[in-house]
C-alpha cells in the first residue's frame, strides 16, 4: 500500500523494491512468463475485437448505472436478495456490520474482493469484535501477515515460499516445510475448518447481471463456492460499475479476463448465483442474501465525459503485468490499493489526491498497458491526464511552470538551447559529444548515462545549405525534427534527409515548428502542451504536403494520436488537427512502405559485425510499427540479430528519468544487458530518446557498444 | 452433423486435459458407477491423492481429519433406481454412498459422483445446476470429482450454451456453476498447485447417450 507524503519518500521506498533481490527476480520471471502465456492463451481469436467488443458493451452499461441498478434491484428481491446501494466506503462497511450485527454472526470467511479491499472492509469488521478470514490462499497470506495485496490477480507474488512457511509454522505451530504443493495443502485444512465455524460469507462479484439478478463470480481455487455455501448469511460487495445489461455481456468479458489476467483460457470456476438459495443453516432453509453495491465514486465518475471509461475495467490485472515500472518496483510501490496502471488512476478517484499524487508520476508512458488492457482503456493518456489534474489542483511545482512558459515560447526556448551550447563549454568534454561532468542542476543520481552537449550547429540552421533540389517530386513531405534532433542530434536529420534523397522527395523544413510537447504532458503542462500543439498544426501546414516525416517515435506518436484529442474541442483547429495527424508517418515506415527502398539501393558488402534493435515505445505500440525497421535493417545489408525484449522501454520515458533516475538506470542496464547478450556491436533505434539514453548508458558501462539512429546506419550503406 | 460433433468432442477433451481433467468415454451410467467405485477402491491401495491431513496441521484442523472413517461417496442428486445401482456396487466394496446430509462431511469425501447439465467444448467447461446444497457440497469437499456429461448436451461455445443457461438462472433460486479442470492455485511463487479448496482431481466421464 503506497501513501507516501512526498515525492522523495516515495522515491526512497521504491530504491527499497528496487534493493530487494527476491521481489526483483520473482517479478522478471513473471513478465517474461506472462508475456508468452498471454499469446498462447489468445492464439486463434482476434483479440483486438474481442476487447473492442467489451468496451463498446462497458460504455454502454457505464452511461446507464443508476438505471441498471434499479433494474437489477427489482429482479434480485423477486428472489428473495437484499440489494443495498452504499454512496461511500464507509457506508459499506457500515451496512455489512450492520448485517453481522443483525444475524448475530460472529465469525466471517471471505473470499476475493478488490471492492472490500479498497472499502479497508477487515478493518471495520475486525473493529466490530469480528473474525475474519480470507479463504483465497493469497489474501489469507497477506491478511495475516498484515499487508496489502502486491497484485489484484495474485495478491501475495512478492512473497517466497520460505516466507510462507514460516508464517504458516507460526499459524499452525507446527514446523512447515517450504514445499509448495504442501505448503498449499496445509492451507486447504486449515481453511477448512475456518468455513465450517463460519456463520457469514462474504464475497466480491465480477459481474452483476441484470437480466437475470445473478452475480458471477470468478475463481481458481473454488473458495468463493464455499464461502457462499456453507454460512447460512452471504453477503457480496460489489462496484456498481460490475452490473451488466446481460448475460451475454458477462460470457464475453469472461473470453478475455482469465486470458488477460493468468493466460487461462477460463478459470477453473465461474459460479452464478440468483436469488436466496437452499441453506441448511440458514432461516427456513435459504441463505439470508445481501448484495451492497458501492458507488465511491463511480456514479460521478460514469459522468465524466473522458474519465469515464475507466469503469469499463474488469479488474485482470494484465496493465500491471506488463507495465516495466511495475515490474521494477513491485505492487506495494506501483498502486495504494489497486495496483498497475489502473491502479494509479483509481488510487486518485476512489482514495483521492494525496494518496495519487506521488504514484501518477510513476508512469513512464510505454503504453504497454494500454496495449493489453482487455476493455481498451487508454491508460498512460489518462494518467498524464490526471498529473495535470492533481497538478491544477495543488498550484504547478515551479519548474514545471517555467518549463510550461519557455516550451510554449518557441523563440524563447530556442534562444535558451542555442545559449546553452555556450553555457556547457567549461563541462564538455572535448570533442566526445558528452558532457564530461554534469552541471549543478543535475544531481549525482543521474549519472548513470552520459548526457549529450547541444550541437554547435542547430539543424535548422544547417537546411537552407543541405535542403536536396528535386524537380519532378514523387512527394512533397515536411520534416518535423522535434528539439532533440534539432538541437541535440542534427546528424541524424542529415543521415535521414541522405537516405531520402534520389528518390523524387521534395522535403521541406517549416521554421515555425516547436517542441512537440510530449515533455509537456510528461510534467501535467496541459495547458502549455495544448498551446505548442496548435503552433505546430498550424506551422506545418499540411495541406501542403503529402506526409509529415519525423525520426523521433515518442513526437510521432504524440503528434498522430494526442494532437486531434488536444485539439478537438477548439472548432478552429479541430479539422487541421485531424488532416495533420493523418499525414504523420515514422522515417523507417515512409522509407521501407512509401518509398520502397530495398537491397538494390544498399551496399550489400562489408557489414560491421551484429546489429542489434531497439523498438521504441512509441514506435511499436504507439504507431503500431514493428516490421519496417527490421526489414531495413535487412535490405540494408546488416547483420540483425534478435535480442530478448527488444520492445520493452530503455528507462528514458523524457522527464520520468529526471524523475526516477533509480528506476531508469535499472530499465537501462537490463535493455543493454540484453543488447549484450545478443552478441552485438551495434545497436539502432528508431527515437532520438532512446539513442540519448541508450548511448549514454553504454557510454558510462563502457560497453563498446555503438549505438546511433537508424537513419545514420542506413545512410552509410546507401548506394 | 456427425463430424461437426466429433470436432466439439475433440476440442473439449483436448481442452479439458489441458487444465489436468482426466476424460474418458462410457456408454452407459452402469458403465459411470462402474468407474467410479473402481477408482475409489484404488484410492486407499495407492493413496494417490493426499489431501493435506498427513501434514503437521494445527490441533483443530487436525481434529477435523480424524472425523472420516471408511471410503464414502456422495452422489446427491441420482434418481431412487441410479442410487440403488450404485448403491449395490459400493455394497460390494464396503464403501457408503450418500446422497444427503453432506454438512455432516466437511472434513472431506472420497468422491462426489454428479450428473452434469451442458459441456461447453471450447474451454472443457462443466456446467452443473448446483441449486441443491448437497450438490454443491458434493462437488467441493470431496478430494475427487466424477462428472458424467452426457454427449448429448455438448455445446460448442459459451454463446450457443447461453439460452440454455438463461433458462437455467430464471428458475430462481438458482446457483450455476462452470467447472473447468480441478480447483487451483498459483499464489505461491506462481507455482501451480491443484486442490487448494475444492477437489484435488477431476474425472469426466463423456456419456454417449446419443
Amino acid at each position: 500500500m503506497q501513501d507516501a507524503d512526498t515525492l522523495k519518500e516515495y522515491r526512497k521506498q521504491c530504491q527499497e523494491a528496487l534493493d530487494d533481490d527476491f521481489l526483483r527476480q520473482a517479478m522478471d520471471a513473471f513478465a517474461k512468463a506472462y508475456r508468452t502465456n498471454r499469446v498462447k492463451a489468445f492464439a486463434g481469436m482476434n483479440e483486438k475485437e474481442l476487447i473492442a467488443e467489451i468496451a463498446a458493451a462497458k460504455d454502454v452499461a457505464i452511461s446507464r448505472l443508476p438505471e441498471l441498478y434499479e433494474e437489477f434491484r427489482f429482479k434480485a428481491e423477486q428472489a428473495g436478495v437484499h440489494v443495498h446501494l452504499a454512496r461511500t466506503a464507509a457506508e459499506a462497511n457500515e451496512i455489512i456490520c450492520r448485517i453481522a450485527k443483525d444475524h448475530g454472526c460472529r465469525k466471517i470467511v471471505k473470499s476475493k474482493s478488490m471492492t472490500a479491499e479498497e472499502t479497508l472492509l477487515n478493518h471495520r469488521l475486525e473493529a466490530d469484535g469480528l473474525e475474519v478470514t480470507e479463504t483465497d490462499l493469497g489474501e489469507w497470506i497477506i491478511q495475516l501477515r498484515h499487508e496489502g495485496p502486491s497484485h489484484m490477480v495474485m495478491p501475495a507474488i512478492h512473497l517466497s515460499r520460505y516466507q510462507v512457511a514460516d508464517l504458516f509454522t507460526d499459524v499452525t505451530r507446527k514446523k512447515q516445510d517450504s514445499d509448495i504443493e504442501k505448503l498449499v495443502k496445509v492451507a486447504r485444512r486449515e481453511l477448512r475448518a475456518k468455513y465450517i465455524e463460519a456463520d457469514m460469507g462474504i464475497s466480491g462479484a465480477n459481474f452483476a447481471v441484470v437480466e437475470t439478478g445473478a452475480i458471477g463470480i470468478v475463481t481458481n481455487e473454488g473458495n468463493a463456492r464455499l464461502v457462499t455455501t456453507l454460512p447460512r448469511v452471504h453477503v457480496a460487495l460489489c462496484g456498481v460499475d460490475k452490473l451488466t445489461p446481460t448475460l451475454h455481456d458477462a460470457l464475453r468479458i469472461i473470453k478475455a479476463l482469465p486470458r488477460n489476467a493468468t493466460g487461462q483460457a477460463i478459470t477453473s470456476y465461474v459460479t452464478w448465483i440468483t436469488g436466496a438459495n437452499a441453506c441448511a443453516t440458514g432461516p427456513e432453509g435459504k441463505k439470508e442474501y445481501h448484495i451492497v453495491f458501492l458507488d465511491n465514486g463511480r456514479m460521478a465518475l460514469a459522468q465524466d465525459p473522458d474519465f469515464r471509461q475507466i469503469l469499463r475495467c474488469v479488474r485482470c490485472g494484465a496493465c500491471a503485468n506488463v507495465c516495466p515500472v511495475y515490474r521494477l518496483v513491485g505492487g506495494h510501490r506501483m498502486g495504494h490499493i489497486y495496483i498497475g496502471a489502473i491502479g494509479l488512476l483509481l488510487t486518485y478517484f476512489f482514495h483521492g489526491r494525496d494518496k495519487a499524487k506521488n504514484l501518477v508520476q510513476n508512469c513512464i508512458n510505454c503504453g504497454a498497458c494500454k496495449e493489453v488492457c482487455a476493455a481498451g482503456i487508454d491508460l498512460p493518456r489518462l494518467i498524464k491526464q490526471v498529473h495535470a489534474r492533481i497538478q491544477n489542483e495543488e498550484g504547478h511545482p515551479l519548474p514545471s511552470v517555467l518549463l510550461g512558459k519557455v516550451m510554449s515560447n518557441r523563440k524563447l526556448f530556442h534562444t535558451l538551447l542555442k545559449t546553452a551550447k555556450w553555457g556547457q563549454k567549461p563541462v564538455k568534454e572535448g570533442t566526445t559529444g558528452y558532457l564530461r561532468h554534469l552541471p549543478m542542476i543535475f544531481v549525482r543520481e543521474q549519472n548513470f548515462r552520459a548526457l549529450p552537449v547541444v550541437a554547435d550547429k542547430a539543424f535548422r540552421d544547417e537546411w537552407p545549405a543541405i535542403r536536396p533540389r528535386v524537380d519532378k517530386p514523387r512527394f512533397r513531405v515536411a520534416l518535423f525534427s522535434g528539439c532533440v534532433q534539432d538541437f541535440v542530434y542534427p546528424e541524424q536529420m542529415k543521415a535521414g534527409v541522405k537516405v531520402m534523397e534520389g528518390h523524387g522527395v521534395a522535403m521541406d523544413y517549416p521554421m515555425g515548428q516547436s517542441c512537440c510537447g510530449l515533455p509537456l504532458v510528461m510534467m501535467g503542462e496541459s495547458k502549455a502542451a495544448r498551446d505548442v500543439a496548435e503552433q505546430n498544426v498550424k506551422a506545418m501546414d499540411a495541406a501542403q504536403c503529402d506526409y509529415i516525416i519525423t525520426l523521433c517515435a515518442s513526437c510521432a506518436s504524440h503528434l498522430k494520436h494526442a494532437y486531434p484529442k488536444m485539439l478537438e474541442d477548439d472548432p478552429r483547429l479541430a479539422e487541421a488537427a485531424k488532416v495533420f495527424s493523418a499525414k504523420v508517418i515514422d522515417f523507417s515506415s515512409f522509407v521501407s512502405d512509401v518509398l520502397g527502398l530495398d537491397k538494390n539501393d544498399f551496399s550489400q558488402h562489408g557489414g560491421q559485425g551484429k546489429i542489434a534493435y531497439h523498438s521504441p515505445c512509441h514506435l511499436c505500440r504507439g504507431l503500431g510499427v514493428t516490421e519496417a525497421p527490421r526489414q531495413l535493417l535487412r535490405q540494408a545489408g546488416l547483420d540483425y540479430v534478435v535480442s530478448a525484449e527488444e520492445d520493452v522501454c530503455c528507462g528514458f520515458g523524457g522527464t520520468f528519468s529526471m524523475k526516477f533516475p533509480e528506476e531508469s538506470r535499472e530499465l537501462l542496464n537490463k535493455k543493454l544487458d540484453n543488447v549484450a547478450a545478443s552478441g552485438a556491436g551495434e545497436l539502432v533505434t528508431d527515437c532520438p530518446g532512446c539513442v540519448m539514453q541508450l548511448r549514454g548508458g553504454a557510454e558510462v558501462r563502457q560497453d563498446g557498444l555503438r549505438v546511433r539512429h537508424i537513419a545514420e546506419a542506413l545512410a552509410e550503406r546507401k548506394k | 452433423m456427425q463430424t461437426t460433433s466429433k470436432t466439439m468432442l475433440d476440442t473439449f477433451i483436448s481442452k479439458a486435459e489441458l487444465v489436468s481433467a482426466r476424460v474418458s468415454r462410457v456408454k452407459t451410467l452402469e458403465e459411470a458407477f462402474a468407474y467410479t467405485v473402481a477408482l475409489c477402491d484404488g484410492k486407499e491401495m495407492c493413496p494417490l491423492l493426499v489431501s493435506g491431513c498427513e501434514l503437521n496441521l494445527s490441533e483443530p484442523s487436525m481434529q477435523l481429519c480424524r472425523e472420516k472413517i471408511g471410503k464414502i461417496i456422495a452422489a446427491p442428486g441420482l434418481d431412487q433406481e441410479q442410487s440403488t445401482a450404485l448403491r449395490t456396487l459400493c455394497a460390494d466394496k464396503g464403501m457408503e454412498l450418500i446422497h444427503s446430509g453432506l454438512r455432516r462431511h466437511l472434513g472431506g469425501l472420497d468422491i462426489g459422483f454428479t450428473v452434469c447439465d451442458l459441456g461447453i467444448a471450447e474451454t472443457g467447461t462443466l456446467v452443473l445446476n448446483s441449486s441443491s446444497e448437497e450438490v454443491r457440497l458434493a462437488t467441493m469437499v470431496s478430494e475427487t470429482h466424477v462428472a458424467v456429461l452426457p454427449v448429448s448436451k455438448m455445446r460448442g461455445t459459451s454463446y450457443e450454451a447461453e439460452p440454455e443457461l438463461l433458462a437455467f438462472m430464471g428458475n430462481t433460486p438458482s446457483y450455476l456453476a462452470f467447472i473447468t479442470g480441478a480447483s487451483r492455485t498459483a499464489d505461491i511463487e506462481r507455482v501451480l498447485a491443484l486442490g487448494v479448496h475444492g477437489p484435488l482431481e477431476l474425472h469426466i466421464l463423456l456419456w454417449e447417450d446419443n
